[in-house]
């Protein structure tokens, strides 16, 4: 019998889409197109690209998804993107662990991060 | 689609950042009522997964690419209003940490690829599942489907705000037509990333699913394993 909900832990769930986003990010993403996006391509074309102004971080360790401390450009672009992951998830995960019902706020309504 | 620093002028980006702040706001109260001690986890790992994916442009046609906006794929996964805040976050480490996105920008880049791409994909997932079965088999398909739908209305909004506020004289019925154009190119691949990411959580924990729990409440309730001690 196929239960529809019990077969697969939320450990197991979670650490699947670590792993995949880990490998996409730290690893596939040195094989993406690198031909102009969309939006680029198009204000090339339209003639509108050069009012793009330079980027306040471009001098940034990871401007441009470059680690510039690493001179291998599959190191380079694999780092820059596991520390964006990490990032990420360190961020928004931990916003929305924050903003979460806990179990007993369901009974007793009290405001998260008030207490004194 | 990230729009650098320049393409819009300062009035036009003042008031997408002012609309971005209080769509993050509205979010910040509201996700609440999407998180809790189960489906918090998948939030962050959801926004890491977008993350990456945005790093993987794919080609389409004349020398062109593309990447995943990832706002259908975070509001069926875990809600509409969570899906703004992971979203954000994205665009927000992406213009600070990358220089990708520009920084007077980042107000507009999470109200185009953020914001439209959730409401967006969002609704006509919604949509799209009142029409088909209501099976959990069909939740990827409505998800790929309203991620496909987003990607060009984000581009025909970027025409609207260019249109305002834009830095040059561009004909707009040809920029409307270049945008739209390569955008439905693009949509095809974010509709079927989307199918395919959807896909997969469903077909291990389709009750970790925000946009299949309509669908699950409709069938006979099982017990469940987690959540349930207090």
């Amino acid at each position: 019998m196929k239960n529809v909900s019990s077969h697969v832990s939320n450990r197991a769930v979670a650490a699947g889409i670590l792993v995949v986003a880990l490998v996409l990010a730290g690893i596939v993403s040195f094989y993406a197109a690198s031909t102009p996006d969309g939006l680029t391509k198009v204000s090339e074309d339209e003639g509108f690209a050069d009012t793009a102004k330079t980027h306040a971080t471009e001098e940034g360790p990871f401007a441009g998804y470059e680690a510039s401390f690493l001179d291998d450009g599959r190191l380079s672009k694999g780092a820059s993107g596991v520390v964006g992951v990490l990032v990420v998830l360190g961020l928004a995960g931990g916003l929305t662990l924050v903003l979460r019902r806990r179990e007993s706020d369901d009974d007793a309504h009290v405001p998260a991060d008030t207490t004194v | 689609m990230h729009v650098p620093d320049g393409f819009l002028d300062a009035p036009t980006s003042v008031a997408t950042g002012a609309v971005a702040v209080v769509a993050v706001g509205v979010s910040l109260r509201k996700a609440r009522e999407e998180l809790d001690d189960r489906t918090a986890p998948l939030a962050g790992l959801v926004a890491a997964f977008i993350f990456a994916t945005q790093m993987l442009n794919f080609p389409v046609a004349g020398g062109t690419s593309g990447h995943l906006m990832g706002g259908a794929i975070a509001a069926v996964l875990v809600g509409p209003w969570t899906g703004v805040l992971a979203t954000s976050v994205v665009f927000l480490v992406q213009c600070l940490l990358f220089a990708d996105g520009g920084i007077t920008a980042l107000g507009t880049n999470i109200v185009l690829m953020g914001v439209t791409t959730v409401v967006v994909g969002w609704f006509v997932f919604r949509g799209v599942q009142a029409v088909l079965p209501r099976t959990t088999a069909m939740v990827p398909v409505a998800a790929g489907i309203g991620a496909f739908v987003s990607v060009p209305v984000a581009a025909l909004l970027f025409v609207g705000l260019y249109a305002v506020g834009g830095a040059a004289d561009i004909p707009l019925g040809q920029l409307t037509g270049a945008m739209v154009g390569v955008h439905v190119l693009i949509g095809l691949g974010e509709g079927v990333i989307t199918f395919l990411a959807v896909g997969s959580i469903i077909a291990v924990r389709p009750d970790l699913v925000h946009g299949a729990r309509s669908v699950l409440k409709t069938r006979t309730l099982e017990v469940r394993t987690a959540g349930a001690a207090a």
